[in-house]
Formats: structure tokens, C-alpha cells, sequence
């Protein structure tokens, strides 16, 4: 167990240096000059330029941009932006909310997913498990965005029923409306794995021999059905990880949260190098460490499961 | 006996399973009785409805069964209209069930304290917690196993298929039921262990006095387990009575045919097949498919045998070790086969027997080089197989063909059975597509295939056609050893007949040389002439088929035959 975190955190490192390094290319090749941009409509003259370049290392050939940055990235300092913030500050300030949001649409994507695959995979072929199907083809079936903005439209403008965007402080009662949209491209997901894993645990021998026992339904659906049925859901948490820190970009954008993907989102707008680098690197850390701790928690769900070296 | 009530009576019972061609019978006017501690066994092959007709019993049939007809009373009650509440107490508390597959039957992820203790309190024979715990050791104690109170805690995948059986039946018997039913209780487990835990079985519901339904295949398991047999074929009864009385006279034809196709029955019957003959021979006419009668075809194999002839197959001083990975850096070592030597004349069949862990199917994993061996030296034809390069193995796995024991997991489900057979003509480069297709014909006929099942997928065939299929494909390079893997430990005894007589008639035609494996004794009897019977790696007792059965020189040996279930049943009195 202890071998298998080791070696699972050193798998980690090459991860981080290939991430970083790759995002660093992708922002280095994309098209403007940052310095221009910090401008805007005005013309810098070529000191200004050639301070800010000397200021941000943009004068250096790229490797050593890279090395310089992943220096400080080492020393524990992720860098300014070309604003002049500090990156760290700004992580520290954003991290919070995205959190909160994360777990809120986690929340609701494992509760109503689960109960909505847990009474479709039972009741096989009726009518509640056709609709279920339906609706969640077609909420796989819709880019994020149009999702978000029909929500907002309809919940937050026609019937007024949450603000249309959050708040500052961004209080739990604004994070519903754009957690809900989070959750429901990953939910979707969720239900139909639910329904698979529910039908096929039912057909296990061991749940009609809990029956045969003696045991009531009540007692066999949530003991032996659906506990069985959530180890590929939990496995696959990992993986609706990725989804999930894509799908609050965008979210956090459309409902203005004040979180690290609505920060990451300007971020790319305005060029900054190493902001978008620092906030994605961290963002991968994240990902890396959850699929992790998932895999352990796969152990704890399964006691079949040894972690052999 | 005669004034007694019967504890179960089921009446005209008729099930139905729904598909997408309407209501499919699967259970057709089943009646019997049972009384107050009997014991009746349903026999009949997969598909006879028998587990159907137990799981009717207590309203346990899968979503797309219905009971469409008939009754099902015990002590009073018809259990088929009771609501889900009524049936829910009246299982496990009055029925006890002993399920099919004790590989599947406990939960995997639920520790074995917790699901022996689960029952307890779900049948209120304890509640609080300690008393709970204690009756659940009691359970487990009186189950066979010793060390109950460590095993609590462990999980089902630490346990062997025996142990989780002992489990399940402590389960079973743990509320003191009026009844048992026991689903095949032993079919996924060594004959050794069967029947250890048939004996304990037995023990514990003649204290009780409990009554039992048992469920098997096996025609002699049922004879030797119980006092009265119901015969089922495609849902209905086609003949019961005293045990005895239906195995040394079988009245309809389908039982004269099971009992002529058990294996554990021939067996005895080689030495004593005078009287039986002529009803074998009725059997014969009778039964709707190609002749198949295992003496004949046991008599056969003899013939051919030749045991002067050259060695084919030779293993000398064969160690295998295997590296079992643990959880730190380290692998522990582990042999499987150890120093094991046999050598297989031509033409004849030697065969490999042992339990499960014996290391026989690894030996011929070693033989078809599919494993490297550690050390020692396994000759075909007088070459050694560990040191051959690739394209003498190429020319070695075009003259030696395997069987494995799952036609299901051994035929590729996305390629027709055509191709299939071609496959291996294709991967040795043999003829042109023409005659290649014209081989595969040839084959097919000698297994006894029609053509039309060449543009079919293997989902579309029975268990065993599929076995057919399988050796079809090895026969297609014209092998000279085929290595047969419990090629039919999976087959319902009509078609296991069937391909050993096939296997017999192969030999016979076209002089193979077959290492047979297998676990079960009763076959070797048929189908073998030498016996190499193996345990935990060695070689304990090697002899002809002849001197193992009359005269077996190691108490392992005795106990495998012993094992076999209705072997000291007379026949044809």
C-alpha cells in the first residue's frame, strides 16, 4: 500500500515537468505580443518595451524562459502576471470558490445521479428509465456553453428563480444555479453508469442468494445492489475530474463566479504567460493527486483490489 | 410415511419466462410431494428447468420469470400468492437455499462475518450485537469450520470454493429450516471436496431433520444423496421414484440415456456390462441424436493403444516455479509443477488428473510452450520443445493443437465459425482459400457439424457445438497431438458422451495421441489408457487406466476414486 502511493507520487513528477513544459510551448506559440496588449490602445515606446520585456524575461530565448520560471515555480513562487500580481495571491484568493463550487456540483451529480441510475438500472424498461435515458442523451449531446446559457436564461432571468450571476463573496445560494450546470454533463454520465452497474450487480448470484437468506428488499437493494454498483461509478469520478475542472471554466465564466476558472479563462484572454502556466499547472497537481486518492478509495470499495507494486 | 402431510407439495406448477416472442414455458405441470426430513434430488441437464422449478419455489425467479399455473403449498400456504412481505419472511427462516456457485454467491465486498451476521438478525434468532456475533460463529462452526471466530473478518476472496460452500451452507441451515434447497451446491468444486461437504451436509439435516430439495446434473450425485429422484427434461418430469430403483431400471427412454452417458456410472459398468448391453442398445435407437454409448467407445480407445509404440509426448524431471508478486519489492516463488516425468506413446491418450492446484493445466501450458519451463526437458517426437526457435515452434503448434475447457471463452464471438476453423490454415499458410474452405468442411463433418453452421457466430450454438467447433479448429492442421484441457468438464453429460465418443472415434480414424486433463476420474475411465494423477505439483501414481481403477497403489489416488459420486451403486440388477 505505502509502495504503491510512493510510486504512484513519483509518477507524478514526470507529469509535472512534461505538463508545465507543454503549456508553456502552447502559451509561448500563441499569436501577439503581450507587451503591446498591457497598452491597449497606446503605443508604447521602445524603452517602456524593452524594460518590460527585460522584467519578464521576455527577452531571453525560450528554454531559458522555461527554466527561469520553473526555478521560481520550485521556490515555492508562481511567478507575477503581467499585471503585476502575484500569482499566488491570486490562487489564493480564487481557490476557495472553485472548491466550493466543485463539491457542491460533485454533491448534486453523485446524489441524483445515483438515485436516478439506481431506480432506472431497477426498473428496467419502464417508463421512468426511457426518460431518464432521453434526457440524459441529450444533456450529453449539448456543448457546456449552450447548457449554461439556456439555464441562466431560464432560471435566472424568466423565472427569476436564482440571481443570473453570483454575488460578491459568492454566498452557496449563488453557487447553486452554476453547480447544478456543472454537474449535468458529468451526471449524465453518472446515471447511465449507475443504471449499467445496477443491472448487471442484479443479476449477480450473491443478491438473489441475499434474498434467499432471508433478507428484505430494503435491506438487499442498498447492502448488496447498490453498494457493488458504486465501485465503477467511484472509479470513474477520476476520470469526470477532467470534465469537471473544463466545465467550470466555462461555467465560472458564463455566471461570473469569482473562482480559478474564471481567472484562467481572462488569463488566456490577456496572454499571460505565467499565469495561465501557474494556474494549469496547478490544476494538473490537483487532478494527479485526486486520481490518487480515488485509486485508494477503489482499494477501500473493493477489498479484492491488493496494490501490488 | 403414507399419513403424513408432505411439508411441500407443488402441484401443476407451470413457469414462463417472458421474451420478446411473448411468454417462453421453461416449467411445464411439475408435481411432487415431499415429506418431513426427505430428501428428493431433481435431476436434469442445463436448460431442464430444474433450478427454475427450486427458484419458483421460493418466489426467486429472475424479473422475467412468472409462475403462470399451478400451486406450490407448504404447511398450508400456497407460496406462489404470497405477498413480497409474507415470501421475504418465509425465506431463509423456514426455507433455507443453498445456492449454485459458491464462487458468486457472497458478496465480494462484504466480510463473511458481516453476511453470516446479517442473516442472523434479518430471521430474528438474535439481536444484540454480541449474541449476534456468537450465534454467527456457532453458524460457521457447525458449518466445518474450525477456526470460525478468525474468519469473520476476512473477506470471501480469501476463502477456497469448499470453505465458501461451508459458509453458504451454515447460512442455509442457520435458522433451523423445515426445508433446504440445495442448487447444485457442489458442481463448481473438486470431487474430494464434494464429497466432504456432501457427507457434513448430510449429517446436519439428519440432526435436524430437515427435508431437502437437490438439485444436480449428475446422475449418480442424485442416486447416492438421495432416496427419491424426479427426472426433468425441458420442464417436465419424465419419470421419479426410489433412487435405486430409476438408476438399475430407467422406464423412459431420456433416463435410459442419462444413465447409460454418466460417466461415473460407466465406469463401473465396464466390468460389469453383460446384463446391461441389451439396454444400452435400446437406449441407443431410442436416443434422437448420433449413436453415443461410452463402453463401446472405452473399448475401442483399448484397442487402439499401442503401448509398445514410440514415445510422443515425453516429459522429463519438468519444474516449473512461478513468482508470486506480494505487496512490497520482493516475489516469493512458488512451484506449480515439480519434477514431474511421463512420456505418451503414439496413438494412445494419457491422462493428466488432479484437483484444482494441481499443476496439470500448467503442464500443458509447458508442453505447448505457451510457459517456459524452469527446469528439465519435454521432448516431442524426440525434440526438445524449451529449446525450439520460432519457426520450429511454428512447425511444433502446427502438429499439436489445444482444447480448452470454456467453449464459450476459446472461440472469438466476432468471427463466424468458418473462419474460426480456417483460422489456423490461414496463420500456417496452408492451400489457397479454395482448399482451405474445402478442409474446413472436411473437418466439420468429422466432428458432425452441418455446413450450415459455418456463416454462424458462436452465440448462435449450443455449449456443445461450440466444443465442436473448438476441436474442429484443432483438427483443421491435421495434428498428430491434441492437448484437450477439461475439454468437457463444462459439458452437460449427454454432450460430454457425445465428444468423448467423438474424441474415441478420432483416434481411432486418424491415430492422435491426446494428453487428456481433467479433474474427474469417472472420465479418464472412457476415454484414457494411461493415468498420470497429480497433486500439488508432483506426480503421486502413474499406472494404465486398468491398474488405477482396480488396484490404486496411493491413498490419494483412493480418495479421488472414492470421490466419484455413485460409484458403489450396483447396476443392471
Amino acid at each position: 500500500m505505502i509502495w504503491y502511493i510512493v510510486r504512484r507520487l513519483l509518477q507524478g513528477i514526470p507529469v509535472f515537468f512534461g505538463s508545465t513544459f507543454i503549456i508553456f510551448t502552447m502559451v509561448f506559440a500563441m499569436p501577439g505580443n503581450p507587451v503591446l496588449r498591457m497598452f491597449g490602445d497606446r503605443t508604447p515606446s521602445p524603452q517602456q518595451i524593452a524594460a518590460l520585456e527585460e522584467k519578464f524575461h521576455l527577452d531571453q530565448p525560450f528554454l531559458s524562459r522555461y527554466f527561469l520560471y520553473l526555478g521560481d515555480v520550485l521556490q515555492g513562487d508562481l511567478g507575477t502576471t503581467y499585471a503585476g500580481q502575484s500569482v499566488n495571491e491570486i490562487l489564493a484568493r480564487t481557490f476557495p470558490t472553485t472548491l466550493r463550487l466543485a463539491l457542491l456540483a460533485v454533491l448534486i451529480q453523485l446524489i441524483i445521479g445515483v438515485l436516478a441510475g439506481l431506480i432506472s438500472g431497477l426498473r428496467k424498461g419502464g417508463i421512468f428509465d426511457n426518460a431518464t435515458l432521453l434526457i440524459t442523451l441529450v444533456i450529453i449531446s449539448m456543448p457546456v456553453f449552450v447548457f449554461a446559457f439556456v439555464a441562466q436564461w431560464i432560471f435566472g432571468i424568466n423565472l427569476g428563480w436564482f440571481r443570473p450571476t453570483v454575488g460578491a463573496g459568492a454566498p452557496w445560494s449563488d453557487l447553486i444555479l452554476p453547480a447544478i450546470v456543472l454537474a449535468g454533463l458529468n451526471m449524465a454520465y453518472v446515471v447511465r453508469l449507475t443504471r449499467a452497474s445496477v443491472i448487471e450487480t442484479n443479476q449477480n448470484d450473491f443478491v438473489r442468494m441475499a434474498y434467499g437468506k432471508g433478507l428484505s428488499r430494503g435491506r438487499v437493494i442498498p447492502v448488496h445492489v447498490l453498494r457493488n454498483s458504486m465501485i465503477p461509478v467511484t472509479t470513474n469520478l477520476a476520470a469526470d475530474f477532467g470534465i469537471l475542472i473544463v466545465g467550470a471554466t466555462v461555467t465560472e465564466g458564463i455566471f461570473n463566479v469569482p473562482g480559478v476558472g474564471n481567472e484562467l479563462f481572462k488569463a488566456i484572454n490577456r496572454h499571460d504567460t505565467p499565469e495561465i502556466v501557474s494556474i494549469v499547472t496547478i490544476l494538473v497537481i490537483v487532478y494527479v493527486l485526486v486520481n490518487i486518492a480515488i485509486d485508494l478509495l477503489y482499494g477501500v470499495l473493493d477489498p479484492r483490489i491488493r496494490y501490488v507494486k | 410415511m403414507t399419513a403424513l402431510e408432505p411439508l411441500l407439495s407443488v402441484e401443476d406448477l407451470q413457469v414462463a419466462f417472458k421474451t420478446q416472442d411473448g411468454f417462453v414455458p421453461a416449467v411445464r405441470g411439475v408435481s411432487f410431494d415431499l415429506y418431513p426430513g426427505e430428501t428428493v434430488a431433481i435431476v436434469g441437464e442445463s436448460g431442464s428447468g430444474k433450478s427454475t422449478t427450486a427458484h419458483a419455489i421460493i418466489n426467486l425467479l429472475p424479473g422475467s420469470g412468472k409462475v403462470t399455473g399451478g400451486r406450490v403449498m407448504f404447511e398450508g400456504r400456497d407460496l406462489t400468492k404470497l405477498s413480497r412481505r409474507e415470501i421475504e419472511s418465509v425465506r431463509g427462516r423456514e426455507i433455507g437455499l443453498v445456492p449454485q456457485d459458491p464462487m458468486n454467491s457472497l458478496n465480494p465486498v462484504h466480510r463473511i462475518g458481516f453476511q453470516v451476521e446479517e442473516t442472523i438478525r434479518a430471521n430474528g434468532l438474535a439481536t444484540s450485537k454480541r449474541e449476534v456475533r456468537k450465534r454467527a460463529i456457532e453458524v460457521l462452526k457447525e458449518a466445518g469450520l474450525a477456526d470460525a471466530d478468525q474468519r469473520l473478518r476476512q473477506f470471501p476472496h480469501e476463502f477456497s470454493g469448499g470453505m465458501r460452500q461451508r459458509v453458504l451452507i451454515g447460512i442455509g441451515l442457520s435458522s433451523d429450516p423445515k426445508l433446504l434447497i440445495a442448487d447444485e451446491p457442489t458442481s463448481a468444486l473438486d470431487v474430494t471436496v464434494q464429497k466432504k461437504i456432501l457427507d457434513h451436509l448430510e449429517t446436519l439435516v439428519q440432526e435436524r431433520n430437515t427435508a431437502v430439495i437437490f438439485i444436480t446434473h449428475d446422475l449418480g450425485l442424485a442416486a447416492e444423496r438421495a432416496e427419491n429422484l424426479v427426472v426433468m427434461h425441458r420442464g417436465k418430469i419424465v419419470e421419479s421414484g426410489p433412487a435405486r430403483e430409476i438408476l438399475q431400471n430407467p422406464q423412459h427412454p431420456y433416463t435410459q440415456r442419462l444413465v447409460a452417458a454418466a460417466p461415473s456410472l460407466a465406469s463401473k459398468r465396464i466390468q460389469s456390462a453383460v446384463t446391461t448391453g441389451a439396454s444400452l442398445a435400446e437406449a441407443e435407437v431410442e436416443g434422437a441424436d448420433a449413436a453415443f454409448d461410452l463402453v463401446t467407445a472405452a473399448e475401442r480407445t483399448a484397442d487402439v493403444a499401442t503401448p509398445d509404440a514410440p514415445p510422443v509426448i515425453e516429459f522429463r524431471d519438468v519444474t516449473k516455479v512461478f513468482k508470486i508478486r506480494t505487496g512490497g519489492p520482493k516475489s516469493i516463488p512458488f512451484t506449480a509443477v515439480d519434477k514431474i516425468s511421463f512420456s505418451v506413446p503414439k496413438g494412445s491418450t494419457m491422462a493428466l488428473v488432479g484437483e484444482s492446484g494441481s499443476g496439470k493445466s500448467t503442464a500443458a501450458k509447458l508442453l505447448l510452450r505457451l510457459e517456459d519451463v524452469t527446469e528439465g526437458d519435454i521432448l516431442v517426437d524426440g525434440t526438445s520443445v524449451p529449446g525450439m526457435n520460432k519457426q520450429e515452434l511454428l512447425k511444433l503448434r502446427r502438429k499439436m493443437q489445444p482444447v480448452f475447457q470454456d467453449p464459450y471463452g476459446s472461440l472469438d464471438p466476432l468471427h463466424n465459425i468458418g473462419n474460426t476453423i480456417a483460422e489456423p490454415l490461414h496463420v500456417h499458410g496452408i492451400g489457397d482459400l479454395k482448399s482451405r474452405k474445402a478442409r474446413v468442411r472436411e473437418v466439420l463433418d468429422q466432428v458432425a457439424l452441418p455446413e450450415t453452421v459455418l456463416t454462424r457466430y458462436p452465440n448462435e450454438l449450443s455449449g456443445g457445438q461450440r466444443q465442436r467447433v473448438a476441436i474442429a479448429r484443432a483438427l483443421a492442421l491435421k495434428p498428430e497431438i491434441v492437448v484437450l484441457d477439461e475439454a468437457v468438464s463444462a459439458l452437460d453429460v449427454l454432450v460430454q458422451a457425445q465428444v468423448l465418443n467423438l474424441l474415441a472415434d478420432l483416434q481411432a480414424e486418424l491415430g492422435l495421441t491426446y494428453l487428456f486433463i481433467t479433474h474427474d476420474l469417472a472420465v479418464v475411465r472412457v476415454i484414457a489408457d494411461h493415468v498420470t494423477v497429480m497433486q500439488k505439483g508432483r506426480v503421486v501414481e502413474q499406472a494404465t487406466v486398468d491398474e488405477v481403477f482396480e488396484n490404486p497403489k496411493t491413498d490419494y489416488t483412493r480418495e479421488l476414486l472414492a470421490a466419484i459420486p455413485g460409484a458403489d451403486i450396483p447396476l443392471g440388477a
